[in-house]
């Protein structure tokens, strides 16, 4: 199953690998202080912030896990897209950018200092850096064995490699160079799955020609001849969708609790959005990138639910060259190397192999540069070095910190990496992560933006028994034909999903709800401590109105801006009923 | 800081031209576009890439002057 690359791929990559660190070096004489290096000295356009936003969620995660999600529940993957993110993203850009951007906080962590108090910080900002660091070493390892499977990369190589091609530009350029270069590779990512797009869907006979050829895959599993091709028409029923999982769970679970609890507290994606250089132009962020992210299921799903069609087409050796698990059954996360290899000549195959590296770049860059902030300000400078009276003495002794945490944040990631290698369906795993972290901290988050009563006590309260809760369900339950304890019942079996997203989907929603009845409750037994004047900017009914921006054209306009995105996706979800 | 459309216009310009060369080429190779079901797709990423690189840069050029 090896493919073979020529001198000239490689040279493609290289050509992308100077490019990145040069920017990196190109940057390096502006980053005088803290500020510059850790917040991009609040100074990027909306569009360059905008596409950096998206680029960073466009993780190696994410492309591998959605064109292998394509491939297993088909159309329906869409749910991460256009129900999944969109409305949480547009929520972000009008209703909670204004208190984020408006509090001044440098990071989500001392967002919650600044509305509630110390202990809330500092919760969120340790649970939040060991996830960051999880994170990247998971999409690291899912990489770099990628590369040694197909490719015949050296796993360790790769791996090494890759990590300090990005520590040199984020060393280098801090999240200028991270938001710099995610713009980059945005475009990198795109183009080079281009190809792929066009050429699978023409060897399929179209979408019309798709459809005809998983009507039979789709009726020997038991499901209705257009369940791979349909989003909400099978949403019914779990049982009747290949996703397992009823329209309650997509919408609230997915829609909702996951979704506006990543786009609207993961500090790694509002970060792009800090570093705006106005409110105006940080509130337009999210709907910038919301443009092209609803466009990015026909560029990794749609080829993954082609790879549905090939592998079952026994006149071609798709199928016999697709790695199989135990089970006789794919490992998904292969969908999208085997799709290159399938299509892609030497050429532009080096290409669509760049647009892999340069995903998996953008997303470690993004869990780097958030982790290094979130340690400098909300843990280092919190608890270990306090700032003093002389500014310009700090900001280069937190620069200093945050290039130190660079470090050691991708040393740490490469160490997660190799710990990583013994976990099976990454995407799922992810969300686990996702859905016990960022669920109760949308909870409290919202409770704080828009209820003045709500109070400290409360708030940590709230978060730590939301993630406790959820940590309890996934140890309660499993997702049927488990067989490790990753999945879930490491305490006892009560109850067992029929799929695994299923149970990703109540962890956390039982998060989301343990998180706010919690701080609701104990909101109105507890005292707040913090003045009106002091929550100002920071809660709604005590913030001032915006300043009118009827003068602007509609497009350059936040609710304009929305309402074109909000449309744009209704009339996505009407076609592929 | 730094016009961001510089190094995107630049990396995409080297990387057309190589890939539409590379394209022209090997165009009399038919067995290595098998794959991509008789298309010279080089040729075609090469020169779409080129116009992008080209538009990026004519666009920071143009902010510059103005």
């Amino acid at each position: 199953m090896k493919v073979d690359l020529s001198w000239i791929d490689y040279l493609i990559m290289i050509i992308y690998f100077l490019f990145v660190l040069g920017i990196g070096w190109f940057l390096k004489k502006f980053m005088k202080n803290a500020n510059a290096f850790l917040e991009a000295g609040r100074s990027m356009p909306a569009w360059v912030a905008g596409l950096a936003f998206i680029s960073t969620n466009l993780g190696a995660l994410e492309v591998m896990g959605m064109t292998g999600s394509g491939m297993k529940y088909g159309m329906l993957t869409t749910h991460f897209y256009w129900i999944g993110a969109i409305p949480a993203m547009i929520f972000l850009a009008l209703f909670m950018m204004p208190f984020y951007y408006g509090s001044k906080a440098r990071s989500v962590p001392e967002f919650l200092k600044l509305r509630y108090d110390e202990k809330t910080r500092g919760l969120n900002a340790i649970l939040f850096a060991v996830m960051t660091v999880l994170a990247s070493g998971i999409s690291m390892y899912a990489l770099a064995i990628l590369m040694e499977n197909v490719l015949g990369w050296n796993f360790n190589l790769s791996l090494w490699i890759s990590a300090l091609i990005v520590l040199g530009y984020t060393y280098l350029g801090g999240l200028s160079s991270a938001i710099y270069n995610e713009v980059l590779q945005f475009f990198i990512i795109v183009i080079g799955l281009l190809p792929l797009v066009f050429l699978a869907l023409k060897d399929v006979g179209g979408w019309i020609g798709l459809k005809a050829q998983l009507a039979p895959i789709a009726q020997a599993k038991g499901f209705a001849p257009d369940a791979f091709t349909t989003t909400w028409k099978y949403a019914g029923e779990a049982g009747s969708n290949p996703l397992g999982v009823e329209w309650f769970g997509i919408l609230f679970g997915l829609g909702f609790v996951l979704s506006f609890g990543y786009w609207c507290t993961n500090f790694l994606i509002v970060q792009r959005a800090f570093a705006a250089e106005s409110k105006a132009a940080a509130r337009k962020v999210p709907l910038i990138g919301a443009l092209p992210k609803m466009f990015i299921p026909f560029l990794i799903i749609v080829p993954g639910i082609i790879a549905l069609a090939l592998f079952n087409d026994p006149s071609i050796d798709f199928k016999t060259n697709f790695p199989l698990d135990a089970g006789g059954k794919p490992i998904y996360d292969y969908t999208i190397i085997m799709l290159l290899k399938q299509y892609l000549p030497t050429g532009v195959l080096g290409l669509g192999i760049t647009a892999l590296l340069a995903s998996f770049m953008s997303g470690m860059a993004g869990n780097v540069s958030a982790f290094n902030t979130v340690w400098t300000y909300d843990i280092y400078q919190s608890y270990i070095r306090r700032r003093t009276n002389n500014e310009e003495a700090d900001g280069k002794h937190y620069l200093k910190v945050g290039r130190i945490a660079t470090v050691f944040g991708i040393l740490l990631s490469i160490g997660a990496a190799y710990i990583a290698s013994k976990f099976g369906n990454i995407m799922d795993f992810l969300q686990t992560i996702f859905s016990l972290i960022n669920a109760p901290l949308f909870a409290v988050i919202f409770l704080g933006m828009f209820w003045k009563r709500t109070t400290g006590h409360a708030a940590f309260t709230g978060l730590l028994a939301g993630f406790l809760l959820a940590l309890m369900h996934h140890g309660l339950t499993i997702p049927a034909g488990a067989t490790t304890l990753v999945k879930g019942g490491w305490i006892a079996v009560l109850h067992t999903y029929p799929v695994e997203m299923a149970q990703n989907f109540w962890t956390a929603i039982i998060a989301f709800t343990v998180s706010t009845s919690v701080t609701v409750g104990l909101t109105f037994v507890t005292k707040q401590k913090k003045s009106d004047e002091e929550l100002h900017g920071l809660v709604y009914s005590l913030t001032p109105r915006e300043l009118d921006d009827s003068h602007l054209p509609w497009y350059e306009r936040p609710v304009g801006l929305a309402i074109l995105v909000g449309v744009i996706c209704l009339v996505l979800t009407i076609m592929f009923w | 800081m730094v016009d961001i459309r510089i190094p995107i216009g630049l990396m995409f310009t080297i990387i057309g031209i190589l890939i539409s060369v590379f394209g022209f080429v090997t165009m009399s190779n038919t067995g290595m576009y098998q794959k991509s079901l008789g298309i010279n797709v080089n040729i075609i990423m090469g020169v779409l890439m080129l116009v992008f690189g080209l538009i990026m840069l004519y666009f920071a050029r143009k902010k510059k002057k103005a």
